[in-house]
């Protein structure tokens, strides 16, 4: 079978699939049988993109359906591109089904998930596929809904009704701007088949056009600053798996569109357009931290810090871009090879770590860090794989993270040969952004799981939890796996992405596979080199040499005893040092300017028993600065045209009247 | 490797002395650290009751982060046998794991000296280090070159002459140490005032071998930052990969000049000036920050500054 229709077989799986769920969800067996396949689904689609982007990737597999737009059909394509996207794809929803095996029986209403969760799948994966401008509509809309339905699967819980509303909206704006990004490429002929757009000329007025309207269409899909209002009430409210998904895979998938349409489409903007993407990644990588840092619910502190990582993704873009623009060939394809490096390791670590929360909420019911604590004693086996997710996104080696980053740090390093001075001028800016991003994820990636996993337990649910079931396990543990892999042996997956370099830029890394001992080197190795491998290795000596000599020389003896804390034990596992006091430090440092935060001490006067209290002011500055003043604007006049339902029929008939002769006019002058 | 594990105490040592006798103090005697340890490791170990396994596993993995870190760095001889492995980059980000677990195990037990411990420690960090990658961004655009290697020995060549940017960046990097180290006047190391410390109220539930081993890490680091600002700025005698036993031992005696310098100068510095208030830290490695960045835009705008 081709590729291609492979893959389009099990999207069509996942679609019956979607239908059978309807029909089945009440029964028992629906959860088991609805993974089970999808399970089964992802994982056949997996293997086959994965041989797909392993093989021959040069000709491409094409499949046209006689369905969609009459004189165009429906487009299917399966390229390098593609394919990359497929796999990253594929492996979240395999491992979000695996865990859904187990996580979705404890879930008490499963009839409003199993219908959409295989939906969700295909939507995803159709859009990777689509190869023309209406079927890519079509199923990025569906996508949209898809997970839009999964957000308001627990529709009664408070505030998830405003997520889904605040994320239908922003959806429909992303999607209005996508639309008309795709008329101005297809332009007045109306090709909407992605070979004759790619074949066009584009005028600078329509790229730059187009650029905006991606940046406003799959950035706000990917959750750039500031249009990434929705995603920390919409990734959170969606049951974990879910939240897993859209996370970890869906914002990969906005990715791909921008990829897509910019690389791909558009041929090559300008450096101009390179500097926009460069500012709102650095702006991104920053502001979403800082938000994560500020946050105590754990699945919105993800969801923050996927921002940051969407942020670090299209900085790499920007740089990749501004690299073509300057024909500097070797660079631009670092520089986009560390980006899809990002995008895989983002989608593994975070699908893990929101799986990770998932079963905290599982076994505790709680995603409010501060009523959690000491769960490394409960559920020890979750904290170890949770704390592999959160050494990986800190970037730390030998994990995946510090591979992507160092890779992104090579390519800022190259910048100083592109000429404008612009760029010249932006990129170490940018490059501090990214390395500030980087210090202060490891900075609230402590927090996270300092206060949520270790201290004392701060409620009884958390005394009280328990280890999750196994499927749960396995998904986090494979994840956790694939994290170390890809983090030891990076250079197996740099050659595995160079024919997407190969496809869009022109142009690769230099192959990694034949360098002695697994190394990865993008320049030379004078210039840099890094060994994954060899630095695990070196650590696991270290350590093993000096467990050694201490257990061979050093006395053996251990007591346990209360806690020291300097003679003064705190009497309650509330004095413990909370989310917001953890923050605190870097909240008076950052805050004050990003979020005018304030703390407010109400100390009652002497002789009185109240107790003091302190009080955090946070606000976020842009949407009260950007989206209230918009939805203001909107409810204005609203209130002012509310009056036109009410016109006699008179009126009504002059206004139409009016407006007909206004149009006649507009044209003549026009034309 | 080696070399390191045996000089990293007598550093300290040698500061401690310096600073007592600045002070008009007998002081201990500079092997001391050596007897503290061995005394470490001698005693008991006494668990707190909730003390998890990541609590007994974090010294070793930091003290072996810090070693691998402090092995990639050359003393007095460039050209190591496994200095491919990792760059600058990635020796930032080792240490940079030492300190996630470290801080990590400051949460663990749950007393609240730990969790201020631990915040202050990340947020020193969150500045350090950036301003630690911008400095090395400077080195790298002036060598071309991220392999500490390297730098080395474009740096002991003559053609590099005074520069503006690696100026900043060494004023840069010797804040970064003071703060990275611990040291006055961002931290004080041989406080006991429970509200003034960073890096001991972090590490205040560990005792005997696990102790130990957190010190032996901390001397460790100090000479790793000591041997990088010398290898980096201070290249003389240093002798470049196979040139000869004689030239070993030049850059051997050399390197140890370097380090009792750079050990009198640290603790003149301390004697001299007086810890800072946590909240005016940020500020002072704000500076580093800045100081790195224009350093690195220099060289972004013309390679010759």
């Amino acid at each position: 079978m081709p590729p291609v229709v492979l893959q389009m077989a099990c999207i069509a799986g996942l679609l019956g699939l979607a239908v059978l769920a309807i029909i089945l969800s009440r029964s028992k067996a629906a959860t088991a049988v609805v993974y089970g396949a999808t399970l089964a689904l992802s994982a056949i689609a997996l293997t086959g993109a994965i041989r797909w982007l392993l093989g021959d990737t040069t000709k491409p597999g094409d499949l046209v359906l006689p369905i969609g737009l009459p004189w165009l059909g429906a487009h299917f394509r399966l390229d390098a591109l593609a394919g990359f996207f497929l796999v990253v794809v594929n492996l979240g929803g395999a491992a979000a089904s695996l865990y859904g095996l187990g996580y979705g029986r404890h879930d008490h209403a499963p009839y409003r998930v199993l219908p959409f969760f295989p939906a969700f799948l295909a939507g995803m994966n159709l859009v990777v596929l689509a190869d023309d401008a209406f079927s890519y509509l079509l199923c990025w809309e569906f996508m949209s809904l898809a997970s839009w339905a999964l957000v308001m699967a627990h529709h009664r819980e408070a505030g998830n009704a405003r997520a889904g509303y605040v994320y239908l909206v922003m959806a429909s704006f992303g999607t209005l701007a996508l639309l008309l990004a795709f008329g101005l490429l297809a332009g007045p002929a109306g090709d909407y088949g992605f070979a004759a757009i790619r074949a066009t000329q584009h005028t600078p007025y329509t790229a730059t056009l187009v650029l905006i309207l991606m940046l406003l269409g799959a950035g706000s899909k990917a959750g750039l600053v500031p249009l990434h209002v929705w995603l920390p009430l919409a990734h959170p409210a969606a049951p974990s798996h879910v939240s897993a998904l859209m996370s970890g895979v869906m914002t990969k998938v906005a990715i791909y569109g921008f990829i897509r349409v910019i690389f791909d489409l558009l041929g090559q903007p300008g450096w101009p357009a390179s500097a926009v993407v460069l500012f709102l990644g650095g702006i991104t990588a920053a502001m979403g931290i800082l938000y994560a840092m500020m946050e105590r619910d754990l699945k919105r502190l993800l969801a923050y810090s996927t921002i940051e990582n969407v942020g670090i993704i299209f900085t790499s873009l920007g740089l990749a871009m501004a690299f073509q623009a300057n024909g500097q060939k070797l660079a631009a394809a670092l520089a986009f090879t560390a980006a899809l490096f990002h995008v895989l390791n983002h989608s593994f670590f975070k699908s893990l770590l929101f799986f990770g929360a998932g079963a905290v909420l599982t076994a505790t019911g709680e995603r409010d860090m501060d009523r959690l604590g000491g769960l490394i004693h409960r559920m020890p086996l979750t904290s170890f794989v949770v704390l592999v997710g959160c050494v990986a996104i800190s970037a730390l080696p030998p994990f995946n993270g510090f591979v992507s980053e160092w890779l992104i740090f090579q390519a800022v390093l190259q910048s100083p040969e592109l000429p404008q001075w612009a760029l010249k001028i932006m990129v170490p800016a940018i490059g501090a952004l990214l390395a500030l991003a980087a210090a202060l994820a490891a900075a609230c990636f402590v927090k996270a799981y300092g206060v949520a996993f270790l201290g004392r337990p701060r409620s009884v649910a958390a005394e009280t939890a328990g280890e999750v079931d196994r499927f749960s396990l396995a998904a986090m543990f494979i994840l956790a796996a694939l994290c170390l892999l890809a983090g030891i042996l990076p250079g197996l997956v740099i050659d595995a992405l160079s024919p997407v370099a190969m496809q869009i830029l022109g142009s690769r890394m230099p192959i990694q596979v034949n360098e002695p001992w697994l190394s990865i080197v993008p320049i030379a190795e004078s210039r840099s080199s890094y060994n994954g491998l060899l630095v695990m290795v070196f650590i696991t000596i270290s350590a093993s040499l000096a467990v050694y000599f201490i257990h061979r020389f050093a006395s053996h003896a251990l007591r346990r005893g209360p806690a020291w804390g300097c003679g003064f034990s705190d009497p309650t596992p509330a004095a413990q040092y909370s989310g917001g006091s953890f923050a605190q430090p870097i909240r008076r440092v950052f805050g004050t300017l990003a979020f005018h935060a304030r703390d407010h001490v109400e100390m009652p006067a002497p002789g009185d028993i109240r107790p003091a209290r302190l009080r955090i002011e946070l606000h976020d500055l842009i949407w009260e600065g950007m989206y209230e003043p918009i939805a203001a604007a909107v409810g204005l006049s609203s209130e002012k045209l509310n009056r036109l339902q009410f016109l006699t029929i008179r009126r009504y008939l002059s206004l139409v009247f009016a407006t007909l002769v206004t149009l006649l006019l507009v044209l003549a002058i026009w034309s | 490797m080696l070399l390191v594990l045996l000089l990293a105490p007598l550093l300290t040592g040698f500061v401690r002395k310096v600073k007592a006798r600045l002070l008009r103090r007998q002081g201990a005697s500079i092997f001391q650290p050596y007897r503290d340890l061995l005394r470490l490791l001698r005693k008991e170990v006494v668990l707190a009751e909730n003390a998890s396994w990541l609590f007994r596993v974090t010294p070793y993995v930091t003290f072996a982060a810090i070693w691998v870190a402090a092995a990639l760095v050359p003393t007095f001889a460039t050209g190591l046998l496994f200095n491919w492995t990792a760059d600058l980059i990635a020796i930032v980000a080792l240490l940079g794991s030492a300190r996630f677990f470290l801080a990590l195990a400051g949460m663990d037990v749950g007393t609240s000296f730990g969790g201020i411990g631990s915040s202050r420690e990340v947020m020193i960090a969150a500045l350090a280090e950036p301003a630690m990658l911008l400095i090395v961004f400077c080195m790298a655009l002036v060598a071309g070159s991220t392999q500490l290697s390297t730098v080395a020995n474009f740096m002991a060549s003559s053609y590099v002459g005074l520069r503006v940017s690696l100026g900043m960046a060494v004023i840069a990097l010797i804040m970064v140490a003071l703060a990275e180290n611990a040291r006055i006047p961002v931290d004080n190391p041989a406080t006991h005032l429970e509200l003034t410390m960073v890096h001991e109220a972090m590490v205040l539930e560990y005792s005997g071998r696990h102790l130990a081993m957190i010190e032996f890490g901390a001397f460790l680091k100090l000479l790793l930052y000591v041997s990088l600002i010398a290898c980096v700025f201070l290249p003389w005698k240093i002798a470049v990969f196979g040139t000869g036993a004689l030239s070993y031992a030049v850059g051997a005696a050399a390197y140890i000049v370097k380090l009792a310098a750079a050990g009198f100068f640290l603790a003149l510095f301390e004697t001299a000036t007086a810890k800072m208030r946590v909240f005016r830290v940020p500020q002072f490695l704000g500076a580093a920050l800045m100081l790195g960045l224009l350093g690195t835009l220099l060289l972004f705008v013309s390679r010759s500054f």
